[in-house]
């Protein structure tokens, strides 16, 4: 469990990133913070691993207050993610996987097998192994960069904004490989996104935020759509217009379903039918845009 | 005879390699001392430059202080120098450290400052220790500029190294001085020939050892970049 109790940043320019932050962020689930650019998602997440320290507050990782923790072994022990993959331009594909256990003393051989065998978990062909990042493709390295956040088996995963630099149909692709991850290795992640979608997608916990790290709303998806806090958020989420604005109409005796623009959207199936659907990978006809109907 | 020509009979004289004026104890004095002024000027410049790439602070000052050092002619600060402390090694020393100073400290500051800078906030946040990233990030990915740096400043010290013999019984610059006191012009141009042919060598040298440290992956992907592009075009 992560506990943010009163956490402020104010960087030594002035600025206020977060201010007077709570929230507790349950073991093995995924909480995302979402929220547009600047509203200070990179600063918390960073405040967890201390690559940023608050000026105010404490976080706790199971009761352990990270400040008292020397902060190269803290980093050690969570794995992260960030956008651009920050994989080491010069070391092969294998060793920038294996580079944390092996700064840790973890045998060369032992470290360089199990890279393979993460190379595996996230779905990337071992023949890869020797190649340099610069010689794959987008989505290849934010694998590799998974894999490397693994490498070390932390009980605890940050992810920045990991999939936002890759096209839609490979981001989907990611998406649906990191819910399958998830639930196999059952990691506490803490993922940041300022796309709606992929926050619904993939989170247990939500947390709306706005300028300044300020909460809008936290809850499960559905809670947020079912119930959105308040204006901004119904906006923020789009409930209030577009694809999420459905509504039934009647067509010579039988419902469908419309969005707020008058677009098809589909048809109100049986309850149970859609209790299966409610799986991540939904079949066939899911698109990169989410039509999860959670 | 022109003097081209008996110059290079002065280099290939086998009489002139022997005994303590021979060439090769005058290229062996000009190769150390050029070495010697090196080492010390990278002790001086390479911390300093790295500080300067690794915080991005007083890159102003280091371009202010290279470009004033730059200014300082080598013959007068040589000679001041001497005044000082006397005819010998030492003013040519520091004269030539100091002339060493800006070209090393420019390409170490601009090889740690070419490195991405998202590269080397993950490998913070990895879990890699300060010393760590230095050693095995910014090292291997700014070597290349940084042999640059060095290597212009091999060329120019070995050059100017000449200027030794002015103040003492050193090095090539000897063959020089000595020929231009008894008028002797084919052992002055045939001492000038071995400076240029050293100087070549050595910044030949250099230029194969920039080469080979470019790191692997780094070139790879320019490579590989290259060849996409190509493919993409013939389609
Ligand atoms: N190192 C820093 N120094 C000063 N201000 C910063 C620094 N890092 C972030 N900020 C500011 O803090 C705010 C929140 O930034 P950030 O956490 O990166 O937001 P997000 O990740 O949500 O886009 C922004 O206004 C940003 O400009
Ligand atoms: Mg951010």
């Amino acid at each position: 469990m992560i506990e943010f109790r009163s956490v402020t940043k104010r960087f030594p320019d002035g600025t206020l990133a977060v201010e007077d932050f709570n929230l507790v962020m349950p073991s093995r689930k995924t909480t995302v913070l979402v929220g547009s650019s600047g509203s200070g998602k990179t600063t918390l997440l960073r405040m967890i691993n201390r690559m940023v320290d608050p000026t105010g507050g404490v976080v706790e990782i199971d009761g352990t207050d990270v400040a008292s923790v020397e902060p190269v072994k803290l980093r050690r022990s969570i794995g992260y993610v960030m956008q651009n993959s920050g994989l080491l331009p010069h070391r092969k594909v294998v060793d920038n996987v294996a580079t944390v256990p092996l700064l840790s003393r973890v045998p060369r051989k032992k470290a360089r097998a199990d890279a393979l065998a993460l190379l595996d978990v996230v779905g990337l062909d071992r023949a890869l192994a020797n190649r340099y990042p610069s010689q794959l493709s987008g989505g290849q390295q934010q694998r590799v960069g998974v894999a490397r956040g693994l490498a070390v088996n932390p009980n605890i995963l940050l992810m920045d904004e990991p999939f936002g630099a890759v096209d839609p149909i490979v981001r989907a692709e990611l998406q649906r490989e990191l819910i399958r991850l998830q639930r196999d290795l059952d990691k506490t992640v803490v993922f940041v996104t300022h796309d709606i979608e992929e926050a619904f997608l993939l989170a247990d916990q939500v947390v709306i935020l706005k300028h300044g790290g300020r909460i809008a709303q936290v809850g499960a998806p559905a809670e947020i759509l079912a119930h959105p806090a308040d204006d901004f958020v119904a906006s923020f989420v789009g409930a209030d217009r577009g694809r999420r604005a459905l509504h039934v109409e009647n067509h010579g005796g039988g419902d469908i379903l419309v969005d707020s623009e008058g677009r098809l959207a589909g048809v109100l199936a049986a309850a149970s039918a859609s209790e299966a659907k409610a799986g991540p990978v939904s079949g066939p006809g899911a698109s990169a845009q989410g039509q999860d109907p959670r | 005879m022109n003097l081209f020509l008996q110059a290079l009979n002065w280099v290939l004289d086998p009489a002139h390699y022997s005994g303590p004026n021979g060439i090769p104890v005058r290229l062996v004095e000009h190769v150390a001392f050029t070495g010697l002024t090196l080492v010390m000027a990278a002790v001086i410049a390479i911390p300093v430059g790295f500080v300067i790439g690794h915080t991005g602070r007083g890159r102003g000052a280091a371009v202010a202080l290279s470009g004033a050092l730059r200014a300082i002619p080598t013959l007068g600060l040589l000679t001041l120098v001497a005044l000082v402390v006397g005819v010998g090694l030492e003013a040519p020393y520091v004269a030539l450290t100091i002339l060493a100073i800006p070209p090393i400290l420019a390409g170490s500051y601009s090889g740690f400052e070419a490195i991405d800078r998202r590269t080397i906030d993950a490998a913070r946040a990895i879990g890699m220790s300060e010393g760590q990233i230095v050693r095995k990030v910014e090292l291997p990915l700014g070597l290349p500029l940084l042999l640059g740096g060095l290597r212009s400043a091999v060329l120019q010290v070995v050059a100017t190294a000449t200027l030794a013999a002015y103040v003492a019984d050193f090095g090539l610059g000897r063959f020089l001085f000595s020929g231009l006191k008894t008028n002797d012009y084919a052992q002055m141009l045939g001492g000038s020939i071995l400076v240029i042919l050293l100087a070549l060598v050595l910044d030949g040298i250099f230029a194969a050892a920039q080469r080979f440290v470019v790191p692997r992956g780094v070139s790879a992907g320019r490579f590989e970049d290259t060849r996409a592009r190509s493919t993409r075009l013939a389609r």
